[in-house]
């Protein structure tokens, strides 16, 4: 039962932060064809740092986090939707 | 010959750099710098890819003393390395990360021995030595070498720490990398030439910068562009005291330059310059349009061409930008050339990617191009031709050889470009059918759409004629006008559309007036055709 919440407000919150990059980016795909673990970098979703910006300032108005490159390798939080969300899950305020 | 000290430091206690575990005094610097430079290979070019500010400092210092030049190419792709190569086949690598994996002979940043307790000298370098090579992306897509002498460098730099008023005791913190020319200039060899220190760090996210300024002490000035400070300002963080702050690479929007100096309480400069004539010019934004040349520096206008000249600039350069002269010290800016496209500071020529799009394999006809400016960025787009290959693959072939800034938003595979009789792509033409698909209508394909009934059973799809007719209402309802004036000429159903997809039904008008539309769902083609306009009855 734990496990199962869990799991809901993660894709949830999945689903939440993809439409926030849709939106903010323009991008061409839908939020749910982003895949949790797909590579928002290079080949995947073809971020770079311009996009990583916007989404790093929406990120911290809806969830009150402030990226920082030093705290955590900031390739890795990018790394994929999944990786960015356990890094907001982790650190939000809001 | 003439020479000129590497350092204006004064004693070998100044301090040249602050690092996270502490300042680097003059003495501390030159030793690593010599330590560094007995490590280096034979070979008399390297590519410097320290992230480091303070590695990178070391490694050009380092090179110089050596007497070897350091290669600074706008990107490190994987063409690009391999051009750089054909360049100069005695280049390497140095680096400070272990995850590096371009394909050159590699030296690795080493661990520093502390300083010797002798007083060590300030080199002296000839103002004719060749320190760098700047490249910058040639029309033909290989990169164009621009070679950079240390007094040229030194000249164009003084002018610019004077304009800002940098002095000795002031650090210099840069969001821009040290391996572009802005970066290379603004927060390293200014820093070098006016005894000013450097930070270490290249802050990325807001928080980063508030984090470095607040590391090193009053005066300090931050090195920036238009799209960190926006972002910075936006984050809403308290803002450390400053003393000054420099923006390049792009235009700095007027209300931006006064919500920087309102909250900042400091004076925001912009630089004007380019790869090829390095810094000219400088102006403040809330002063006033006009630009400002350094001393000495004077346009020349010949043949309907504007060239810099004078002072370090050695022959007449040729300007990629409308330069519109107001009197011989002050100067308005008017937009680019045509054919020159800068994002977020990097430049690229529409030829060389159009040259480049038309030699991947697979595509028989594309281009690239670039909407008119509204925003700090504003991405290209690309139109292909490239029957049975995916968006994506194309892509990754663009992605082996571009800056990912620069490929394109959206790449938009159709079945053939919109030329006109002469075969030119005008301009307008490529506005209007992106302008057409910006306005695209989005479906989502009801789940419970009661065409799906029997159609077929365990395998929905909806019916070619019932999209056909949902794409030609949408279409009607934007173009203003009614579904009985439409004629369709041809029509191709390229792959299925079921339950809950999501789908854009974009449209463009030809000049003949024949209306062609696709309709797509991500980017996957689902349909495409035409459809000609029968006259009011």
């Amino acid at each position: 039962m734990q496990d199962n919440q869990k799991s809901n407000s993660t894709t949830d919150l999945q689903d939440e932060v993809a439409q926030l990059m849709v939106e903010c980016l323009n991008l061409e795909v839908t939020a749910n064809q982003i895949l949790p673990e797909a590579p928002l970098y290079g080949d995947g979703l073809g971020l770079d740092s311009i996009d990583v910006l916007e989404v790093a300032l929406v990120v911290s108005k809806r969830y009150g986090v402030q990226l920082r490159t030093d705290s955590t390798d900031n390739q890795h939080i990018f790394s994929s939707l999944r990786s960015l969300c356990d890094y907001i899950a982790a650190h939000r305020t809001l | 010959m003439p020479t000129l000290p590497l350092l204006a430091h004064p004693s070998p206690d100044s301090i040249v750099a602050h690092r996270s575990d502490g300042d680097v005094t003059r003495q501390q610097f030159l030793s690593e710098v010599h330590q560094l430079a007995a490590l280096m290979p034979a070979g008399s070019h390297l590519l410097n890819l320290c992230s480091d500010r303070y590695r990178f400092s070391v490694g050009l210092a380092a090179a110089i003393l050596a007497g070897k030049v350091s290669l600074l190419p706008p990107t490190q792709t994987p063409e690009v390395v391999r051009q750089i190569r054909i360049f100069a086949p005695d280049v390497f690598c140095l680096t400070d990360s272990d995850l590096c994996t371009v394909d050159l002979p590699h030296l690795r940043y080493p661990a520093m021995n502390a300083s010797t307790p002798e007083e060590i000298d300030v080199p002296q370098i000839v103002t004719t030595q060749c320190i760098a090579v700047v490249f910058t992306s040639g029309s033909t897509g290989t990169p164009q070498p621009h070679p950079k002498t240390w007094g040229a460098l030194v000249c164009s730099v003084q002018a610019e720490a004077q304009r800002l008023g940098v002095s000795h005791d002031c650090t210099l913190i840069g969001t821009v990398p040290p391996q572009h020319m802005y970066g290379f200039e603004s927060t390293l060899l200014m820093a070098w030439c006016s005894g000013a220190a450097l930070s270490h760090a290249q802050p990325f996210y807001p928080a980063d910068i508030c984090q470095a300024l607040s590391a090193v002490p009053m005066p300090r000035m931050l090195v920036s562009s238009p799209l960190h400070l926006r972002a910075w300002l936006d984050a809403e963080l308290p803002l450390p005291e400053l003393a000054g702050v420099v923006s390049a690479t792009a235009p700095m929007p007027e209300q931006l330059a006064l919500d920087i100096e309102t909250r900042c309480n400091a004076k925001l400069f912009e630089i004007y310059g380019s790869t090829e004539t390095g810094q000219i010019a400088t102006r403040r934004p809330t002063q006033g349009a006009a630009w400002h040349l350094f001393p000495g520096i004077r346009w020349l206008v010949e043949d309907e061409r504007i060239y810099a000249c004078g002072d370090h600039i050695d022959a007449p350069i040729a300007m990629n930008d409308r330069i519109e002269p107001v009197t011989d010290e002050c100067f308005l800016l008017h937009g680019r050339l045509a054919d020159l496209i800068n994002i977020a500071g990097k430049r690229h020529s529409l030829t060389s990617l159009d040259h480049l799009l038309n030699s991947l394999s697979g595509v028989l006809d594309g281009a690239f191009y670039m909407p008119d400016e509204s925003d700090l960025v504003t991405r290209l787009a690309a139109v292909v031709v490239a029957p049975g290959m995916q968006a994506s693959t194309l892509l990754a072939a663009l992605r082996e050889h571009l800056d990912p800034v620069f490929l394109p938003r959206p790449l938009l595979l159709v079945d053939a470009l919109p030329r006109n009789s002469t075969g030119k792509l005008p301009r307008a033409a490529l506005q209007a059918l992106f302008q057409a698909r910006n306005h695209a209508i989005r479906w989502t394909i009801p789940a419970d759409h009661p065409a799906f009934a029997g159609h077929f059973p365990g395998r929905p799809i909806l019916p070619g004629v019932v999209l056909l007719d949902a794409a030609l209402q949408f279409i009607a309802a934007a173009i203003g006008l009614a579904l009985d004036r439409f004629e369709i000429s041809s029509v191709k159903f390229t792959s299925p559309a079921g339950p809950g997809c999501i789908l854009t039904i974009g449209h463009a008008i030809s000049e003949s007036g024949a209306i062609r539309f696709d309709i797509t769902s991500g980017s996957r083609k689902i349909a495409s055709g035409s459809i000609a306009l029968r006259s009011a009855t």
